[in-house]
């Protein structure tokens, strides 16, 4: 064959590391996204990112960087993909250094490294409070660099529908629709890259943006690829709760020392500043003494569930607790966390500078996603490969914070790669499939809209579906999970799916219809929905962030085993495969000892 | 007690080619709405104050927290994003259009692409060799730091596009967030190496000559960065680089 067609879609960290190792191998690509690349998600990323670079005279290593981030996963990663990202992170960052990120530096000019939950040393490597902006910022300069070479197309402003498989299951080409004119249209690749990100719109309100629905993630499921670890989703504790969506507040406002913290006296009525430090209960800090506020996720998601729910002891009026900077001097605060605080001060219209922020914990992250082998970022699917959040290697039981941006890197450095060897091994490219073979793909998207379009008696309004959905999977499949609720959980989305098929459209137009996109979007997280709730409930142990009061310990004579989700005409069914623990062996996860 | 509502109009436009028409939405108050919410409250219920059965609103959106720049509209006649505009804080009824200086597509949504086309003509990137590890990046001053990341927060809004008196259909001003890119990029111990080809590409039609100095951009900069502060900057880098060419006979 030829030069090979590479594909790649979702425009983020991920995607575009991906491209740029593609197109930097003289292979041209074509990078697919809803939003214009600058505006993805990983934008909304703000602590910054890890890489055991040792220059703090803390003795780090890469070593510990892995060992930190098998067990802060509890043990459910497979271990060599974590070790090579982990080795990897330091040569990352200097990647990323040269390509212009302004890093914070020490006085020497070196970079500067901040704490993060779960390590005891200073590996995370930040800009400000919005290193993910500006990570995504550098990526996409070195994009738009390429595009003007003629080296990348960029398709920004549609969406993805499906992939084109053969009659014998291979990936072709890809089936898109154009989000201003509606036309659907399939794009021929030898291999695609699919860099979708995140799933937050299947919880409603999550920290995550507009376009992280994981619409993609399912339309793969449901055309073959396999989707691991759907169970598990983390669920940050620090985000300022909102009716759009909950904005997260950085693990790294606990990094500079931030501390969390509720009033001694349930029902304290005074102001936050005004309760003395004698009478304010640092519970992380008690309950955590090595970590203390810088324990996992998980962790600290929930022992705030604890103090709220179990113990009253919330803030007064509404489920909350407070997270404190207000101890650190303004001089700090402004080189290394303005990013946050101003977005607290906008939306909640209080100086944090001066008052404790009120926060509670929101979905954030899901740990699982598409199905990848252990080497390739390849897919079950020849042609199919998924690198980034939409992925499930990286990040076992729960991820680490500043983990998601240098996984999202490394991933797409390997997908770019092996995607381009995999075509270059092909007998026959994409040139060669017959036209009926798209053609099938790009009538069978176009009927699935005409159908929508031209459903004139439905009673059912997309957005309140959406709601409903968001609203049990956050109350059933977040924090704490029962069987009986997780079975309810099931019965209703049923219920929403059976209400699907009555769908109003409201908008039958053919320009810029945004509510045509979303309820095709919708229809793929319902489908979604059902294999995180599925996992969750068969899954009968507790491990990171999936937490089952009624199975309390880790399982690891039952459980140390991947969920391995795949979709036969129209069933859900879970299989498993075991993890791969060949460096590590494992130990129990325990973060209460004495430092 | 009745329920508290407010009203919100919106410009409403099918395509750039059809005709304009205002729309009035009676919402149900809740504390902490922003405009974002105004827009999904609409999409529920697509029925104006008469009664009429309406379309969902298009508009752009995506992190909802100031920092991807997708949401820019005029809100209440102001360049801003929707997702920081509080209903709290804004006269009512509030009035909802799209921003003027780029093509409209369809109701709220803009197509903004000509400032990522001139982000490109101006090669605002660092030019690397290659993905390879070939080690550490320059060592930078905290000071040059802590000047460029204030630069590097831009969100790419439009905002200060829309305000200014020089982005029009007869001048071709490329704006004030692109002089502030050319300039991070500059400022940067390897973008330095190339500052010539980002300087050149200002000194054109729609360079640096045409800002008028009206200062309305930094004024309407969401993420409150220097935009007059580049402009100045980047203005005597032309001119040094003008006259050093000018000397070398180019």
């Amino acid at each position: 064959m030829t030069v090979p067609k590479i594909i790649v879609v979702g425009g983020g960290l991920a995607g575009l590391m991906a491209t740029i190792r593609v197109a930097e191998s003289g292979v041209p690509v074509d990078l697919f996204s809803i939003v214009p690349v600058k505006r993805s998600h990983s934008v909304c990323a703000q602590g910054g990112i890890n890489a055991a670079k040792n220059l703090k005279g803390e003795g780090d290593s890469t070593w510990k960087h892995f060992d930190d981030t098998i067990y802060g996963g509890d043990f459910l990663a497979n271990q060599p993909l974590v070790k090579g990202m982990c080795d990897a992170a330091p040569a990352i960052i200097d990647l990323l250094d040269r390509m212009g990120v302004m890093f914070n530096r020490t006085p020497e000019g070196l970079l500067d490294f901040r704490r993060f939950g779960g390590t005891l040393f200073h590996r995370t490597a930040f800009a400000g409070a919005t290193t993910g902006q500006q990570l995504l910022y550098a990526l996409d300069e070195q994009v738009r660099r390429f595009e003007s070479e003629d080296k990348v197309r960029k398709f920004e402003g549609w969406t993805f529908l499906s992939v084109v498989l053969d009659d014998g299951g291979v990936c072709r080409g890809i089936c898109v629709m154009d989000l201003k004119t509606m036309e659907i249209r399939t794009f021929p690749c030898d291999a695609a890259i699919f860099c979708t990100g995140g799933i937050g719109a299947v919880f409603g309100r999550s920290t995550n943006s507009v376009v992280c629905t994981g619409s993609a993630q399912s339309a793969l499921f449901q055309q073959g690829v396999y989707y691991a670890n759907g169970e598990f989703i983390q669920v940050h504790p620090t985000a300022i709760p909102g009716e759009d969506k909950c904005r997260l507040m950085s693990e790294s406002a606990r990094g500079e020392g931030g501390r969390v913290w509720v009033p001694k006296q349930a029902g304290d009525t005074r102001r936050g500043k005004d309760i003395p430090e004698s009478e304010r209960f640092y519970f992380l800090e008690e309950w955590y003494p090595k970590y203390g506020n810088l324990v996992p996720r998980d962790v600290a998601t929930r022992a705030i569930h604890k103090i709220v729910f179990e113990l009253k002891m919330g803030l007064v009026g509404e489920p909350a607790v407070y997270l404190d900077v207000t101890h650190i001097p303004r001089e700090v605060l402004d080189r290394k966390l303005e990013g946050i605080l101003e977005i607290y001060e906008k939306f909640v219209g209080v100086d944090p500078h001066v008052e404790p922020m009120k926060v509670f914990p929101a979905m954030h992250y899901t740990m699982g996603g598409l199905w990848v082998d252990n080497e390739h970022q390849a897919t079950n699917v020849p042609g199919i490969y998924a690198a980034g959040e939409c992925d499930y290697q990286y990040h076992g039981a729960n991820r680490l914070g500043a983990n998601s941006l240098v996984s999202c890197i490394y991933g797409g450095m390997l997908a770019g790669p092996a995607a381009v060897e995999y075509s270059r091994g092909l007998e026959s490219g994409c040139e060669s499939v017959p036209a009926a073979i798209f053609e099938r793909e790009r009538v069978r998207q176009q009927d699935i809209s005409d159908a929508l379009l031209n459903q004139h008696k439905g009673t059912e309004n997309p957005i309140t579906i959406w709601r409903e959905m968001g609203d049990i999977m956050t109350e059933n499949v977040t924090v704490i999970r029962y069987n009986a609720n997780l079975e309810k959980t099931l019965v209703k989305l049923d219920e929403l799916s059976e209400r699907f098929t009555r769908i109003n459209l409201q908008d039958r137009t053919q320009w810029a219809n945004q509510t045509l996109s979303f309820v095709r979007e919708l229809g793929n997280m319902l489908i979604l929905a059902r294999v995180i709730t599925l996992g969750a409930l068969a899954r009968n142990e507790t491990r990171g962030a999936h937490y089952k009061p009624e199975f309390p310990e880790r399982d690891d004579a039952n459980w140390l085993k991947t969920t391995k989700a795949s979709y036969n005409g129209g069933e859900i069914i879970l299989n498993y495969e075991p993890v791969d623990t060949s460096l590590l062996p494992l130990r129990e996860r325990k973060y209460t000892a004495k430092s | 007690m009745a329920e508290k509502t407010f009203i919100v109009r919106i410009k409403r436009q099918q395509r750039a080619d059809e005709s304009v028409r205002w729309e009035e939405y009676e919402l149900r108050y809740r504390p902490h709405m922003n405009v974002i919410i105004c827009l999904r409250d609409i999409a529920e219920r697509p029925f104006t104050r008469g009664g009429v059965e309406s379309t969902p609103v298009s508009y752009d959106a995506n992190c909802l927290e100031e920092v991807c720049g997708a949401c820019a509209m005029l809100i209440n006649g102001t360049a801003r994003q929707a997702c920081t505009a509080l209903v709290d804080d804004l006269e009512k009824p509030i009035r909802l259009e799209p921003l003027t200086k780029f093509p409209l597509i369809r109701d709220l949504v803009v197509d903004r692409s000509k400032m990522f086309e001139d982000l490109k003509r101006t090669h605002c990137w660092i030019p690397i060799d290659g993905t390879y590890n070939i080690g550490e990046g320059p060592r930078m001053a905290p000071a040059v730091q802590e000047k460029g990341y204030p630069l590097a927060r831009c969100i790419t809004c439009g905002n200060c596009l829309e305000v200014c008196p020089k982005v029009n259909s007869n001048d071709s001003f490329v704006g004030a967030a692109i002089v502030s890119q050319v300039r991070l990029f500059n400022m940067h111990p390897t973008g330095a190496m190339h500052s010539a080809e980002r300087l050149d590409a200002l000194m054109g039609p729609g360079g640096i000559a045409e800002c008028d100095n009206a200062q309305n951009c930094v004024k309407a900069c969401p993420k409150g960065i220097p935009l007059t502060e580049s402009l100045a900057a980047v203005n005597g880098q032309v001119l040094v680089h003008a006259v050093k060419s000018w000397l070398r006979g180019e």
